[in-house]
């Protein structure tokens, strides 16, 4: 009973898209079912985390043949590596609706395509069967085209197509890569796969051929220097809602593809690799932070501030430690967590201020101190400051790196929370603190509403900050099968 | 009583933050003075609980709190839990004491802002948090509550936002101790990784036991040692602190002269067997001892009140780790505990003048002693204790480290001098300030409320007092030091040392007294007459130029952050954007291709072309017709994977 539950977690918000794309209502009923759907999901969601026996392997699995004749199979299922992404993106997808409601422009379009991206977000972190992982992978990137290149701002459309166009180009490859696994071995099912002996994978392409493909599709998503610069055009022109997706969920496909399908499946060449892949973390960590704090509009800034933070997510991957890896899941959760919290503040402020441009603003914290107060609580959890989610799953990742024996990569990316600190504070500084700009002092400060959903991106936070073991002890046991 | 009470001393602080935060800021808007009395009421029981433990430990009884198990990784974890002994129980009464003072001090200095609550609320997690800081048992917790003193001290600085200078200097605070946290931080992982313990009562035994040892330790006493040197604003990480002083003085007087400054001399002395160990004693020695010179020398200068106090500390600071360096724990650590009260007192009697008369600058000052006969009694007390005149508390402690550097000759003399500096620029304060006749411009001075006069009274008291706790070694003992050499209060006076600093201290402030006093020499004079040293002082040695301006904007930010910046941007971007448009090149040649060749051949597909042509016009415009243009799209190429699949296999 409960495993069918997860595919109704899954499909759920696609039926709610459905639905509201069929009915005739008013955009206030549109708004509430989306939420209403959403909901349900989360609650699905949540009922699955809690009845999850933290080491016992893969639960809630659904396995039937989809396409015997290839060996793909309608395979799900949850386990400590992505039953956390799977809550994370449930959470993110119920808030962005709550975020969405001051949409007034083609309203029932706009939802329908927020909760097919949560489907297919759900079906990429819950797939166990490569075909399928690969198609929900694919429709993401439909819903996420219209969601910027209709409701973004600035080179909306721009920024839409570069997104499409990158995500495809990393695909192709990525399809390469699953091809050959799986022509290999007979099979898409990821379980069957990694119980194979890997000599027998390579009989379409060399394994390393293989795995390199494998991760430039991952590369892209995550993303990784030098296939980044799609990111902050994408996350800076999108509206609110689809920012947050992005930066809260989406991008973590790529790390944990990355876990699930390059470490899972090909281990030994993670292991070739992993000097080169942890050289490109440090570069992520600390050019990202370097070109973020040059940044002249306040959500490209947060958009750049990510590439710097999943950098610290790719450094606890490919140092292949336990305690690295448990770091860079929860860095993935907490991340999602910040950022999403960032995103969802920074659209408030700017819609509240009709202002985007730094050097515009300047004592915020005046005319709009709840604003300020939780845009100061998000940074200082991207700042990794002790009590937030940042601060444990960085020490986490630092030291799984460092003990995993990746210590010069480690040091260097330590200088990434120095970075941080400089980019936040800076910001901080300038938008908040100071005399205030008469331009801003008729922006009202933020509602109830807003304040609700910004306390769910905090409660996580600090609930992550203050007690990591309430993830910790669901990643760690899968970490060891995965690695062990 | 259980050693758990240590919890508690730990948890009221924080249990007053976030009532505060949560329940009175909302709800007692128009009486803010229930924040500032819960925040008392809460931090004065910790500190009686405080005072307690330090009995306990002082009479001997073993005092222990079990640890909670906060993290397991497997083979690792990280325990939550609490030291108790002679150094930790000093610190916690250091601690809950001068923040409740400070408190009390607050309700009169604070009177008024319309932040209030939230003035109280950030003191009362910030005394939460160094409390933790001194307790922690872990590494980790010691370092989680090292990041949190320094984001409530970020957070009071820049208290006043409003305030260009006070954000910056918020930031800046943050920021360069950072550096230092750098190291820590890697410090920690060092010996997280090497020892598989972060237990500091572990860390203890392995070190003296041998088990870690060579570049590992050697490594590891650097990086905490560059943490500390952030924290406790020792060159060249120093340049903080002065700065910091844009917060409020009450502020001042407990974050960044009594308490959090002081953290890395305690970091240093908690983590002592590492040091004692490794070949970097000397190097905390050396840190020291420069600092403690070289930071009173700006001080000798600065026109601003709480600047001169901030390079003291500074400078005292410097002569702590200068005592751990060279004479052990508890000669750092009796400085620090003397140090708390005195300097503690200078920046609440620099509060309350500036409270009077509206401003720091000792040049708009002058003849405040009638006006302000308290503040005035209270704030000469402290400079006679700091500069080092028996029998008063810096005395003692002073005394110790100059004897204890006696060993290196240079350190020796550095120490000396600084003495004579620290009695000079004291002095020049106390003239310029409250002697003479009054130079500002507000009318009707008068003496500060009592609540702000009576903490500087017990801080007085204290300033005199303090120092005899170690006469019969009582101090040093409870650090756990066993052969302790003890002073009788008259005897002191037969060593040579002490002689020679008090004499040193005497002619500083009798050079003080000639020139800002009597005038024999004018001071005018004297900056003609040391004019390039003036400069160099006044000017911060330019060390903060070169670090604003030469490091961080023009290296860093316009330079190194911008060409990366450019090269993202045409670099990356470019070649992405470029091979976008090859390919766009390549697909209208395939267009024409297709529309003179082949479309000449088969129509139909020609007109297939056309289609697909302007569906993709479409894409710049977001038409509805695309949205079945990509659902189609993603069906093919679901299909089209299947088919590839199906004919390979």
């Amino acid at each position: 009973m409960t495993n069918g539950l997860l595919s109704v977690a899954i499909f759920l918000p696609l039926v709610g898209a459905i639905i509201i794309a069929l009915l005739p209502a008013s955009p206030k009923l549109i708004k509430n079912l989306a939420s209403f759907f959403a909901l349900v999901a989360l609650g699905i969601g949540l009922f699955l985390f809690f009845n999850f026996e933290s080491a016992g392997g893969l639960q809630f699995e659904t396995r039937v043949p989809w396409i015997p004749q290839i060996g793909a199979y309608y395979h799900i299922g949850l386990d400590g590596l992505n039953l956390h992404l799977f809550l994370l993106t449930l959470i993110l997808g119920f808030l962005v609706t709550l975020i969405s409601r001051d949409i007034n422009e083609r309203v029932k379009e706009h939802f329908v395509w927020l909760l097919v991206l949560e489907t297919s977000i759900l079906g990429v972190f819950s797939s166990l069967d490569l075909l399928l992982f690969y198609v929900f992978w694919e429709i993401e990137v439909i819903p996420m085209y219209f969601l910027i290149s209709i409701w973004g701002s600035g080179r909306k459309h721009y920024s839409a197509i570069k997104y499409v166009i990158y995500t495809l180009f990393g695909s192709v490859f990525m399809l390469v890569g699953i091809l050959s696994l799986s022509i290999s071995s007979g099979t898409f099912d990821v379980t069957e796969i990694a119980a194979m002996d890997s000599s027998l994978l390579s009989q379409v392409l060399p394994l390393s051929t293989t795995f390199l493909c494998l991760l430039i599709g991952f590369a892209v998503k995550l993303p990784v220097f030098p296939l980044h610069t799609w990111l902050p055009d994408a996350h800076t022109d999108a509206p609110t809602s689809a920012s947050v997706m992005l930066a809260g969920a989406l991008i973590k496909m790529g790390g944990y593809g990355m876990i699930r399908v390059c470490l899972g499946l090909l281990p030994e060449m993670a292991e070739k690799y992993a000097p080169i892949l942890l050289s490109l973390a440090v570069v992520n960590v600390v050019y990202g932070a370097a070109v973020t704090l040059r940044q002249t509009d306040i959500k490209r800034l947060i958009a750049y501030s990510s590439i710097s933070h999943m950098g610290f997510v790719l450094l606890g991957i490919f140092a292949l430690g336990e305690v690295s890896l448990v770091g860079a899941e929860l860095q993935m959760f907490s991340h999602g967590m910040i950022t999403g919290l960032l995103f969802a503040i920074t659209g408030i402020i700017i819609h509240n201020t009709h202002e985007r441009e730094i050097s515009k603003f300047g004592g915020l914290a005046h005319q709009m101190p709840l604003a300020s107060t939780i845009f100061i609580i998000g940074g200082i959890g991207a700042m990794g400051v002790p009590t937030t989610s940042g601060f444990i799953s960085e020490f986490l990742t630092f030291f799984g790196a460092f003990s995993a024996g990746a210590r010069i990569y480690t040091i260097i990316s330590l200088l990434g929370i120095l970075l941080a600190a400089g980019y936040i504070l800076w910001l901080i500084q300038r938008v908040f603190f100071g005399p205030l700009r008469p331009e801003l002092a008729s922006s009202p400060d933020i509602k109830p509403l807003e304040v609700f959903y910004c306390a769910v991106f905090i409660f996580f936070i600090f609930l992550i900050g203050l007690y990591p073991t309430f993830l910790v002890d669901i990643i760690r046991p899968a970490v060891g099968l995965l690695i062990g | 009583m259980s050693g758990e009470v240590v919890y508690l001393v730990f948890a009221l602080p924080i249990l007053s933050f976030i009532i505060i935060l949560a329940f009175l800021r909302p709800l007692f808007k128009g009486r803010p003075k229930v924040s500032s009395y819960l925040g008392i009421a809460l931090t004065g029981i910790s500190f009686v609980l405080s005072l307690l433990l330090l009995l306990g430990v002082y009479s001997g009884k073993d005092l222990a709190a079990s640890p909670l198990l906060w993290l397991n990784l497997g083979n690792v974890d990280i325990k939550f839990g609490a030291i108790i002994d002679g150094l930790v129980a000093i610190m916690l009464v250091v601690v809950t004491f001068i923040s409740l003072l400070v408190q009390i001090y607050s309700v009169g200095y604070m009177r008024g802002d319309p932040a209030y609550h939230r003035y109280f609320a950030l003191v009362s997690l910030f005394t939460g948090s160094m409390v933790g800081l001194v307790m922690a048992s872990n590494l980790f917790w010691l370092f989680a509550f090292w990041e949190l003193v320094g984001l409530c001290s970020y957070l009071l600085i820049g208290f006043w936002f409003d305030r260009p200078a006070a954000a910056n200097a918020a930031k800046k605070a943050f920021i360069v101790t950072r550096v230092g946290d750098f190291g820590l931080l890697g410090a920690v992982i060092l010996l997280f990784t090497q020892t598989g313990t972060l237990d500091i009562g572990s860390l203890h035994i392995l070190a003296t036991s041998g088990a870690l040892a060579g570049s590992v330790l050697s490594w590891a006493t650097i990086g905490i040692l560059m943490g500390a040197m952030g924290k406790s604003a020792q060159f060249p990480l120093h340049v903080w602190l002065p700065d910091a002083m844009e917060g409020p003085t009450p502020v001042s007087a407990l974050i960044h002269a009594a308490t959090m400054v002081a953290a890395g001399v305690f970091l240093i002395a908690r983590m002592y067997p590492l040091f004692e160990y490794s070949p970097n004693l000397k190097i905390v020695a050396i840190v020291g001892g420069f600092t403690a010179i070289f930071a009173a020398t700006m001080a000798l200068v600065m026109n601003d009140i709480k600047k001169v106090l901030a390079y003291s500390t500074i400078s005292q600071l410097g002569y702590m780790f200068l005592g751990l360096g060279m004479g052990g724990v508890s000669v750092g650590i009796f400085h620090l505990f003397n140090h708390a009260f005195f300097k503690a007192l200078l920046f609440l009697g620099a509060g309350s003048v500036g409270h009077a008369t509206n401003t720091f600058d000792m040049r708009q000052m002058g003849g405040l002693g009638k006006k302000m006969p308290w503040t005035f009694a209270c704030f000469v007390i402290a400079s006679l204790s700091l500069a080092g005149i028996y029998p008063l508390s810096g005395f003692w402690s002073k005394d110790e480290i100059i004897s204890s550097a006696s060993e290196e000759p240079v350190l020796f003399y550095m120490a000396l001098v600084t003495v004579f500096f620290t009695a000079f620029y004291m002095f020049r304060v106390v003239f310029m300030t409250f002697s003479g006749s009054y130079r500002g411009e507000k009318e009707h001075l008068h003496e500060s409320h009592k609540e702000m006069v009576i903490p500087m009274v017990i801080l007085a008291v204290l300033s005199v007092f303090s120092g005899f706790f170690n006469l019969n070694g009582g101090f040093a003992h409870l650090l756990g030091e066993t052969d302790v050499e003890t002073m009788g209060i008259f005897e002191v006076l037969s060593h040579p040392a002490a002689i020679i600093s008090l004499l040193v201290a005497l002619l500083g402030i009798f050079l003080a007294y000639a020139v800002y006093k009597k005038q024999w020499l004018s001071a005018a004079g004297l900056t003609r007459v040391f004019y390039p040293f003036y400069t160099l002082f006044s000017k911060k040695y330019w060390i903060d130029t070169f670090y604003e301006d030469i490091l961080v904007r023009r290296f860093l930010v316009n330079g190194v952050f911008e060409f990366f910046s450019l090269f993202d941007r045409y670099v990356i971007d470019g070649l992405v954007n470029g091979a976008a448009k090859a390919a766009t090149g390549v697909f209208v040649f395939f267009n024409y291709f297709d529309h003179y060749v082949v479309d000449g051949l088969v129509n139909g597909i020609g007109g297939a072309a056309k289609s697909v042509g302007k569906s993709l016009r479409h894409l710049e415009t977001g038409q509805l017709q695309l949205y079945g243009a990509f659902i189609v799209l993603g069906i093919v190429v679901i299909v089209m994977t299947i088919f590839i699949v199906e004919v390979l296999v």
